[in-house]
């Protein structure tokens, strides 16, 4: 379980342009189950999603991974579990441009020293569950939204993480291929990885998907729990 | 061990991929850098090669030179002077040279004129590869010069000085004693100066001092002198062109530094980016590392072996002017190759070092701040 303690965080702290974008959140995400964050823009998902996800510290309140308190690790070993642990799918891809498929799915493994022959395989194979194998040689730069979507997700996927993290997930895409990606996670969850989305897209936080939705407004949690 | 291999090699990937998406600015970057290793490793090649072949010619020439200055200034030197420097304790041996400068005004040029040991048979003479070049003339040919009273002198080219000495010999005309004194105009009992050798160097010194005490309007110069005179001439004009070159480095720095330091949003973006799927700063680093690496050592290889063809093989072009000298009769000659691991050194720290510093200074702010800068 994924538990989060009385988490605040604030922005630019002690100037003018101080913003507060949690404040006091506690939540539980049981490892294995799909949780999905709802709620209008600037209600705090993202914030929170980087805060659990490893990504920024939270001003106050603390983040337990299992027993592991995490919040207080240094960097380094901070890095070392977001690598490992989290997989992440960005509202914009934030694929690298010039750079191909292939090249762009293997970033994330490359601190991790593993052989380059094997990776490269490894690389393939996940783009193979996606049906971009034959993609692997050319440039994100000429995908579509769709394939750029299943790039990112093939990225995130990688280093096998245990959790994936999707931030407004459907933004960029039709209803078409957002009803695509939820089957795609849908696949995930099947495979027993835990999934956190953020969105305030209906068709995701509708969606039969979602074993928890907590819904959040001013930073805060104005509802949430189990499903029915 | 492997692990760390591999990861290098996965970042040395990265970093090569990354640079070859922005081809036209990187490829700029490389050549505006590539010249600049170029310019300065041409000057330190060239001077350093030029003072040891000044330093190979001068080696075989004489211990001590005693001239004669009549008011500071230089004066032909009476032959009787030989007999009494020749009386000196520690004194080898004593002779006189007859040697001079000679302007030809329809060329515009200066050649040297010289009496060796064995001089060629009077109306006969032999011609430095520069002169020849110059003035068309080859072996058989019939040369004329003026006279110091104005009257025309003639001679048979004998034969060209060899190719390879042309640093001191390109401007050299070798004649007879007396073809020399006609031309001249210099006294049968003058001389130009005299050369001594000695029996032990570490008398120079002392063997200087006699001399002028004996003839206190002369002025030996010590071999070690002349050196030192070449080495200052060719650092001062290397000087010259290092100054030229200060100019153009500095132009690059503001490059460099502006290429540098300010990272581009985009640049920062995928910094982050890096840093949200699991890079530690020190893999940013890393990159940025072999990043300048790469750029500052292929610009450094590439301005250094072009450096090394002008300047051992096609002449030094570029610069011969100014590190040579001005005469009209630049010597046409191709230099030993001399390379010296402190001069490679030299270049490496005045160019690759600094870059390489300049492209990871600014990445240290932007690889230590939060990757969730991506999400916003």
């Amino acid at each position: 379980m994924i538990r989060a303690q009385g988490i605040s965080k604030t922005f630019n702290a002690g100037r003018p342009n101080e913003f507060r974008a949690l404040q006091d959140v506690s939540v539980e995400l049981p490892f294995g189950r799909t949780t999905i964050l709802k709620g209008p823009s600037g209600s705090g998902k993202t914030t929170l999603l980087g805060i659990i996800g490893c990504m920024a510290r939270p001003t106050t309140g603390r983040i337990y991974l299992g027993e592991r308190e995490i919040t207080s690790l240094p960097e380094r070993f901070l890095t070392g579990i977001r690598r490992q642990t989290f997989g992440f799918i960005f509202q914009q891809f934030n694929l690298i441009k010039g750079l191909t498929v292939l090249e762009n799915v293997m970033i994330p493994a490359y601190p991790l020293g593993e052989k380059h022959g094997l990776l490269r395989q490894r690389a393939l194979d996940t783009l193979e569950l996606f049906d971009l194998g034959r993609k692997a040689g050319a440039k994100v730069d000429w995908l579509s939204g769709g394939e750029a979507q299943r790039v990112a997700i093939a990225r995130a996927l990688i280093n096998d993480p245990l959790v994936v993290i999707a931030d407004e997930p459907t933004a960029h895409l039709d209803s078409r291929l957002s009803t695509e990606f939820m089957a795609i996670m849908r696949r995930l969850k099947g495979e027993g990885k835990t999934i956190i989305l953020a969105s305030h897209d209906p068709i995701v936080y509708d969606s039969d998907l979602g074993d928890l939705l907590i819904e959040m407004r001013d930073g805060r949690i104005v509802r949430g729990g189990e499903r029915p | 061990m492997a692990a760390n291999l591999e990861r290098q090699r996965h970042i040395v990937d990265f970093t090569v991929a990354s640079l070859l998406r922005r081809k036209g600015k990187n490829g700029a970057l490389l050549a505006v850098y590539t010249v600049i290793v170029f310019l300065l490793a041409s000057v330190i090649f060239f001077t350093h090669a030029l003072k040891q072949e000044a330093a190979r010619v001068l080696k075989d020439g004489p211990e001590i030179i005693v001239q004669r200055t009549l008011m500071g200034r230089y004066s032909p030197i009476p032959r009787s002077y030989a007999d009494d420097i020749r009386e000196i304790g520690g004194v080898q041996s004593v002779r006189p040279r007859l040697w001079g400068y000679y302007y030809d005004g329809s060329f515009l040029a200066n050649y040297t004129l010289m009496v060796p040991d064995e001089a060629p048979p009077p109306g006969e003479i032999v011609l430095g590869s520069g002169i020849s070049r110059l003035r068309e003339a080859f072996p058989g040919d019939i040369v004329g010069f003026t006279g110091f009273d104005g009257r025309p002198q003639s001679y048979r080219v004998q034969g060209l000085l060899p190719e390879e000495s042309q640093l001191v010999a390109a401007d050299l005309i070798l004649l007879a004693e007396s073809d020399y004194r006609q031309l001249s105009g210099i006294p049968a009992d003058q001389a130009t100066d005299l050369v001594l050798t000695v029996r032990n160097r570490k008398e120079l010194a002392t063997i200087a001092e006699k001399i002028v005490k004996l003839h206190p309007d002369t002025r030996p110069i010590i071999r070690s002198e002349i050196l030192r005179t070449y080495d200052a001439l060719f650092s001062w004009r290397s000087g010259v062109v290092t100054v030229l070159f200060t100019i153009a480095a500095l132009a690059f720095v503001i490059f460099a530094w502006d290429k540098a330091t300010g990272l581009s949003a985009e640049e920062r973006k995928e910094i982050g980016v890096l840093k949200a799927v699991g890079w530690e700063s020190s893999d940013v680093l890393l990159l940025k590392f072999w990043e300048g690496l790469l750029v500052s050592l292929t610009a450094f290889l590439l301005g250094t072996a072009l450096a090394y063809l002008h300047v051992f093989a096609g002449t030094f072009w570029l610069f011969a002017p100014v590190l040579k000298g001005w005469s009209t009769l630049y010597p046409e000659f191709r230099l030993t190759p001399f390379i010296h691991f402190g001069q490679l050194e030299v270049i490496f720290l005045l160019t690759v070092v600094p870059y390489i510093v300049t492209t990871i200074v600014p990445s240290w702010r932007v690889a230590t701040i939060d990757p969730d800068m991506v999400l916003r």
